[in-house]
């Protein structure tokens, strides 16, 4: 009987490998040479050890550790010992990222589709096809993480011995399968595969949440979040390895309860049944800006609440950093007040980029969702109705740029929640909604790309995601890794004034918004003019 | 000897009831038509079968095996066509073909050929760019290249043109000689009245019917028109005579099937000049059944 669950597994292996020839290697070819580029770059950036150690103490604050995570080896900061501080995290992000989207493709939405079906009515095991994505995926992991170890080892650099560049690959290959057996879980609880990525992306952002709040603060909530766990190896300083194999069997074991939960389950249901709806339609559901609101309304409150609870986390740590820099002369002497402004100030700013970055998602989530409609041939039956094209594509794009409005708005709110009570000296709500505000043009650049990639390039709609994955790149670690300026320039999130520390810009945040503008109305022309697929 | 057994299966979706205690037999070597209007649970039954929902209460069995359990086991020997066939967008038509036949096992590349011919599907083209009826060639072509001995068939014509569907009776009449057995879904009553040997009419979640037609027919109205050179009297007041009317054929009325003796008798008496007996069709039949049933629910 149990064998008969996985029957014909290996035959699906090799056929999920043949659906995703291309987009496997891509991910892997991707993720290995960012990290190898900054490997590289590194010993020319920091090349002495003196200049290694100044950098090593700025990095001993809250601030940055909130961000990258708590500094190893930083009496000795050698090049791996930066590499691991500075990458590891954001590496282990973009693993989780790539195994929740590829776990997603083969469970949830073959079985939404009625693909499952098929393949289920044949010999198949009933576990056969959850088992041969998390293979596929674990698998595709292991690989990653072998040429990311082996490589990192044979670019000789003197720092980053065998040892600690095979745990540096391990630590990427079970944070993949942790979060690829994650998904596997939230598959089975979720009826769509929307509601299986906002699961998992929601478990992977509050894993990495807890992680920051639990290094500012408390070691013991550090460990119980993946990501905080994964770096207490310490790689490339102390090299420890129980964490890899405490994070390998958390994700045995949610991987065992998917498939238990799987195997007793009807298919095509989640865990909770559907329920009956409206009879009729509100009046509201009758336009097409009702309708786009009705579709997205569910990711666009779940973001909200998102954005809130991140930003309140953020704030949370604002009382560690304030009183950690009050106390630190050393500090206040490496790091001169820049026009009088306090450094919590500045790190004010970055955390408001990034979390600006983060409300530019669900924005372009709303955007592309036309797409996905349009895949789904559900754009036919409307416009075949007195809906024209450009009211159609406009309601996305009124929706997407209020939703960039709410979030900011929510993110001020969030920040200030707590900053306010953690802080001695807190910000000024209207400073704090004056720093999240002034994102906003650049967030509506965002909805612009992704408008004209609709418009103009409907198959590549997904390059607006690498576009903003290169945004994140170059404004989280434009400082630590000296990216050149031009580089972030070419990102509108580079463009926007950092209050409070710089004077506002009304030039810039103008010609954003026009940027914007102009991006949406060709995207709106391209969209009028080009064949809708169904 | 029966292939498919079902006893009293229920089946509930949280508190709504889909099946309320179905029974089915299906014997060897016969096609048997499962009809029934939508929602009235003949996919979710079809489902059941295969293994792929649970059910909630009683007994399905296919070639004797529980159908849960021994899933895989029955799946070596049976063949599926859904209704609402959805393919892998980037893969070809061929190579979804090939994947469903190895699959299930056996590989025949002539059967494969064959058929891909018969059914004039070009197996070059991604899925994707598939027209519904193609996409629907697509599972036909898998399910018949594979050597099955029970076929499920979901509403399996749905998107096809004349012509194929056509092909496809030509391919069930075929299975049917070779004395394997055909479980068939439809909503075309005209292509379940050509193939089928027996059927069951299923509507909310219950079998109101089942039977081979000839006994289903016994079951309602004859459609009788005649002339007669005398006019009758109070034929409209006869018991076991509806819907009298009078069209320029002559009278036209139906008999219910335990009085079509008397009645016929009775107006023999009046000269007949002639006489049109047609026996119901399936859509007389299937109308008579919801309609006495309570009526089709308003969309
Ligand atoms: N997962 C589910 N949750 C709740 N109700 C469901 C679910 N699946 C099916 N139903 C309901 O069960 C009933 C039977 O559906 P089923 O698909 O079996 O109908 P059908 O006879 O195949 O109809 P059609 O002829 O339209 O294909 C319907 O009322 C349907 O709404
Ligand atoms: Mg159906």
């Amino acid at each position: 009987m149990l064998k008969e669950l996985f029957h014909a597994t290996g035959q699906l292996v090799r056929f999920i490998l043949r659906r995703d020839r291309v987009r496997i290697p891509i991910w892997i070819v991707a993720i290995v040479l960012t990290t190898l580029t900054v490997a590289v770059a590194l010993p020319g950036l920091y090349p002495t050890e003196q200049e290694r150690q100044i950098l090593a103490e700025t990095m001993r604050n809250p601030a940055i550790t909130s961000m990258l995570g708590p500094a190893y080896g930083i009496d000795n900061y050698t090049i791996g010992a930066m590499m691991a501080h500075e990458m590891l995290l954001f590496s282990a992000l973009t693993v989780g990222i790539m195994s929740i989207l590829l776990v997603t493709r083969h469970t949830r939405q073959d079985e939404e589709s009625g693909r499952d079906e098929m393949i289920r009515s044949l010999p198949v095991g009933r576990l056969a096809h959850i088992t041969a994505a998390l293979l596929v995926v674990s698998l595709v992991n292991v690989i990653l993480g072998a040429l990311v170890g082996f490589s990192l080892y044979g670019l000789g650099i003197e720092s980053m011995d065998l040892h600690g560049s095979l745990l540096y690959g391990a630590v990427l290959a079970v944070s993949g399968i942790f979060f690829a057996a994650l998904t596997a879980l939230a598959a089975q609880l979720a009826e769509t595969s929307r509601g299986t990525l906002g699961l998992a992306f929601g478990a992977l952002i509050v894993a990495y949440l807890v992680r920051a709040v639990g290094d500012v603060s408390s070691e013991p909530l550090a460990l119980l979040s993946p990501l905080g766990l994964v770096l207490r190896t310490q790689v490339y300083v102390n090299n420890t390895w129980w964490p890899v194999v405490v994070t390998l069997i958390a994700g045995f074991v949610v991987g065992a309860f998917a498939l238990y939960l799987n195997s007793s389950r009807d298919l095509g249901a989640g865990l909770i049944p559907a329920r009956p709806g409206r009879k009729f339609a509100s009046k509201f559901l009758l336009s097409p800006v009702g309708l786009v609101l009705r579709l997205q309304r569910t990711a666009i409150i779940s973001w909200a609440i998102g954005m809130f609870v991140l930003a309140a986390s953020y704030g949370s740590v604002f009382g560690d950093i304030e009183s950690f820099f009050s106390n630190s002369e050393l500090m206040q002497l490496l790091l001169p007040m820049t026009e009088g402004h306090a450094l919590t100030e500045q790190f004010l700013t970055v955390v408001m980029a990034v979390l600006s970055m983060l409300s530019a998602i669900p924005a372009v989530l709303t955007v592309l969702r036309l797409k996905a409609e349009e895949n789904a041939n559900r754009i036919e039956p409307l416009l075949a109705r007195a809906v024209s094209r450009p009211s159609l594509a406009g309601s996305y794009l009124v929706t997407a740029v209020m939703a960039a409005v709410v979030m900011q708005l929510l993110t001020a709110l969030g920040f200030w929640s707590l900053t306010a009570t953690v802080m001695d000296e807190p910000f000024s709500f209207s400073l704090i909604l004056r720093a999240a505000l002034v994102y906003i043009p650049a967030i509506w650049v965002m909805v612009g790309v992704a408008a004209l990639l609709i418009g103009c390039k409907p198959r590549h709609a997904s390059f607006a995601w690498f576009y903003l994955g290169y945004s994140f790149f170059v404004i989280y670690f434009g400082g630590l890794l000296r990216i050149p300026e031009w580089l972030k320039i070419l990102t509108p999130f580079g463009n926007v004034p950092q209050l409070p520390v710089e004077e506002i810009h009304w030039l810039s945040l103008v010609v954003l918004t026009l940027a914007a503008a102009i991006l949406m109305a060709f995207g709106l022309r391209g969209y009028r003019q080009r064949d809708v697929y169904g | 000897m029966s292939i498919i057994t079902v006893r009293n299966l229920t089946k509930r979706f949280g508190n709504f009831t889909a099946l309320n205690g179905i029974d089915l037999d299906v014997k060897q070597g016969e096609v048997f038509g499962f009809i029934g209007p939508n929602g009235a649970g003949k996919s979710t039954a079809i489902r059941i079968l295969l293994g792929i929902l649970k059910a909630t209460g009683g007994e399905a069995k296919i070639f004797g095996k529980d159908v849960w359990h021994d899933a895989v086991e029955i799946h070596r020997r049976i063949a599926y066509v859904p209704g609402d066939v959805n393919l892998w967008p980037n893969l070809t038509g061929g190579e979804v073909i090939d994947l469903l036949v190895r699959l299930r096992g056996a590989s025949h590349r002539s059967r494969r050929e064959e058929f891909i011919e018969r059914f004039d599907l070009d197996p070059t083209k991604k899925c994707a760019t598939y027209s519904k009826g193609n996409r629907q060639k697509v599972a036909l072509i898998a399910a018949f290249a594979s050597d099955a001995e029970l076929y499920i068939l979901d509403e399996p014509t749905s998107g096809l043109d004349p012509l194929m569907e056509r092909v496809f009776q030509e391919c069930i009449a075929e299975v049917k000689a070779q004395g394997k057995t055909v479980f068939l879904s439809s909503h075309i009553l005209s292509e379940v009245e050509r193939l089928c040997d027996r059927v069951s009419i299923i509507r909310q979640g219950k079998i109101i019917e089942t039977g081979s037609l000839q006994e289903l027919r016994h079951l309602t109205r004859t459609n009788v028109v005649v002339q007669t050179a005398r006019s009758i009297p109070s034929l409209a007041e006869m018991e076991g005579v509806h819907d009298l009317q009078e069209t320029e054929r002559g009278l036209s009325f139906q008999v219910d099937a335990e009085q079509l003796g008397d009645v016929i008798a009775y107006i023999s008496q009046y000269d007949i000049i002639s006489l049109e007996c047609a026996p119901p069709t399936l859509e007389d039949l299937f109308l008579h059944h919801y309609e006495e049933a309570g009526g089709a629910e308003s969309c």
